[in-house]
């Protein structure tokens, strides 16, 4: 009994772990911005491929991470400043855009760096209960999604500039009046969300191969963790990759991996149909 | 012809049809619609140029051989789901990223039946219009869920990318034996092949439309017909009610309008138009493949009616068989690098030509051509 709901429970964990992680860029550069990024799934590659070449230079993984990290939200600062800046007031135009980006950063990696790379091993070994064995890494990687919604709590309710930049978001015109450089704001809140998404890369890069296309097996996930959750991150996409994750795990346990991402998808067609403004937008006004 | 309409192309909604209905018959109300509000290109110059480039494209196959024209109907078999994007992106202002699921979906329902059927009696036709029905099935579905749903702008072409990925995902995964339908294999990764073209009956031996001269005249004629009644139909109120609806829903829906039902009918509209092209494509190549239902794939047609112009039904075909014909030519120094090429044009016409490449230059030349005070 214990072991079965252990692993029920590893199950759920490992697939809301992948949501949050996979999403939180998304989410962020969604919620702050109005921007749907669908270059999100190349970010996430470029901090995959930053990750690797990083470890095999022989930099040990949590730096070689924060390195990834790094390098894709420089990256997206340099975007935000050359392309989606003058897209603002266009939320489709920038869309498309962004699916430029996408496809120039694919196949422009596919020309240089070939079709695959090298990968690193899964670190951390594993751990039995019950006669299964778990890969203790993705533990790890639970624990940092929580972590990861914690921080990002903090940083946009408890600091300076977690106000300045909600503030921003709520009233621009306001916000400049106050001397905020809101150009600025803009710039770093698309970094972060690219930075996030590098991290989510550099997280998984270990357990998978690295494909110049590997961004696209976060799109599906991500999106419909957004698109569900709407505009709020911590009352919309956390949630909803909560509850994501309970249809996927289960779908997966039941029929496999592309059952889970079917599931998901009528999952968010059907809740598109009741609750139009997501998760973020029915618990909101539901407090009205 | 008409020109009673108070706006020019783009400037606005007109709501008002003002051809005087009682004075005309049906045929002649409609013949009226080929020029409009929502059209460019009017007049004896616009319908010179165009009959002129349809001879041109008819006696294009005396000075080529059967090969290559087998490779420019390949051009012509993707215009439909472009005007189809067209249609939903530019007129009803709701961008679906996901045309290649219909596309897909027809061009597999095409492949499943005449596999299972055959080609006898003209039964690849029959196909035809059921693999279009299943496209057209699909695109109601998904676009009541939608619409009634009043899901914003941006979360429609991410809802209709995650379907085009996730049929993608499956159809991929079919390769066994126990994935088929009938006596048609999926075959997976590799998709499915085998399928007769199109095969028209005819006394005296069926007609096989193989990538050859007749399947471009075939195909053209259709394009053509398409076009024009696309023109129409855009200038019929259907087409003046979406174009309202584009510009200002909440207006139009205190005008009475049922914005959900509209904006449907425009999604179902284009769909069927992917999913023709989804068939053509098949019948084409007797092949296809999970990929043409691909990130890449998807992005085509957006780029396609991107460039071209997106909220007019000329300037969409002209810039998506410029840019089809400009991918194939790049393909031979390798698809990469033709796929990073129509990225950066997708990019800069976003950001500096936002109404698209060659709409943009036919509202350039059209204003040099027309005297001061006149209009397009």
């Amino acid at each position: 009994m214990l072991p079965t709901l252990f692993s029920f429970l590893y199950q759920f964990g490992d697939a809301f772990a992948f949501l949050v992680i996979a999403s939180m860029g998304l989410a962020i550069i969604f919620g702050m911005m109005g921007v749907i990024n669908l270059a999100h799934g190349e970010f996430i590659m470029c901090g995959a491929y930053t990750t690797v070449s990083l470890a095999q230079l022989g930099l040990p993984l949590p730096l070689a991470i924060a390195g990834g990290a790094l390098a894709a939200g420089l990256i997206g600062m340099l975007i935000e400043v050359t392309v989606i800046r003058h897209l603002y007031n266009r939320p489709l135009d920038s869309i498309v855009a962004t699916w430029g980006l996408s496809m120039i950063a694919t196949q422009g990696v596919l020309i240089v760096l070939g079709s695959t790379m090298q990968g690193v091993g899964t670190p951390l070994g594993s751990f039995t209960v019950g006669g299964f064995s778990y890969s203790t890494y993705r533990l790890v990687l639970m624990g940092i999604a929580v972590l990861l919604l914690a921080g990002l709590y903090l940083l946009f309710y408890h600091t300076r500039a977690g106000v300045i930049a909600r503030a921003t978001i709520q009233l621009p015109r306001m916000a400049r009046a106050m001397g905020v450089d809101t150009g600025r704001v803009y710039t770093l809140t698309f970094g972060l969300g690219a930075a996030l998404a590098g991290l989510a890369g550099g997280l998984y890069a270990p357990t998978m191969t690295l494909v110049p296309t590997m961004g696209a097996t976060f799109m599906v996930e991500s999106f419909v963790t957004v698109v569900i959750g709407g505009g709020d991150i911590f009352l919309g996409a956390a949630p909803a990759a909560a509850i994501l994750a309970v249809i996927r795990s289960g779908m997966t346990a039941w029929q496999g991996q592309l059952f889970g991402q079917i599931g998901l998808l009528i999952t968010v067609i059907i809740v598109i149909r009741v609750l139009p403004g997501g998760l973020s937008g029915w618990i909101l006004g539901g407090r009205k | 012809m008409t020109g009673q309409g108070k706006s020019g192309p783009g400037v606005g909604p007109s709501l008002i049809d003002a051809t005087p209905r009682q004075q005309r018959n049906t045929l002649a109300l409609w013949l009226s619609r080929l020029e409009g509000p929502q059209t460019m290109g009017r007049g004896r110059g616009f319908w010179s140029v165009l009959a002129l480039a349809v001879l041109a494209a008819a006696i294009y196959p005396m000075f080529v051989d059967g090969w290559t024209v087998g490779n420019t109907a390949y051009f012509l078999v993707w215009t439909f789901m472009a005007m189809g994007l067209g249609v939903i992106w530019g007129y009803a202002g709701s961008l679906s990223f996901g045309q290649t699921a219909f596309f897909g979906l027809a061009g597999y329902g095409y492949g499943v039946l005449t596999l299972n059927f055959g080609a006898a009696y003209g039964f690849t036709l029959v196909a035809l219009l059921l693999a279009v029905g299943l496209a057209v099935l699909l695109a109601v579905v998904l676009g009541y869920f939608m619409f009634y749903g009043r899901v914003q702008g941006v979360f429609i072409g991410i809802v209709t990318l995650s379907v085009t990925l996730v049929f993608q995902a499956f159809m991929a995964q079919t390769a066994g034996p126990e994935w088929a339908i009938g006596a048609a294999r999926l075959n997976g990764f590799n998709g499915m092949s085998g399928m007769p073209p199109l095969t028209i009956p005819w006394p005296g031996g069926d007609v096989l439309l193989y990538a050859d001269i007749a399947l471009y005249y075939v195909l053209l004629g259709l394009m053509l017909v398409v076009y024009l009644g696309l023109r129409m139909l855009l200038n019929a109120p259907f087409g003046n009610v979406l174009v309202a609806i584009r510009e200002n829903p909440e207006r139009a829906e205190m005008l009475g309008y049922d914005v959900r039902r509209y904006q449907l009918l425009g999604f179902v509209l284009g769909g069927a138009l992917a999913g023709l092209s989804g068939v053509l494509y098949t019948a084409w190549g007797q092949y296809i493949t999970p990929s043409s239902m691909g990130i890449t794939a998807a992005a085509l047609p957006v780029i396609w009616v991107a460039f071209g112009g997106r909220k007019d039904v000329t300037a969409t075909l002209i810039g998506t068989l410029a840019m089809i014909f400009l991918y194939q030519w790049l393909t031979i120094y390798g698809s990469q690098y033709a796929i990073v090429a129509m990225g950066v044009i997708l990019v800069l016409t976003v950001l500096f030509a936002p109404e698209g490449i060659v709409l943009s230059l036919m509202r350039w030349l059209s204003a040099r051509l027309t005297p001061a005070g006149g209009r397009p």
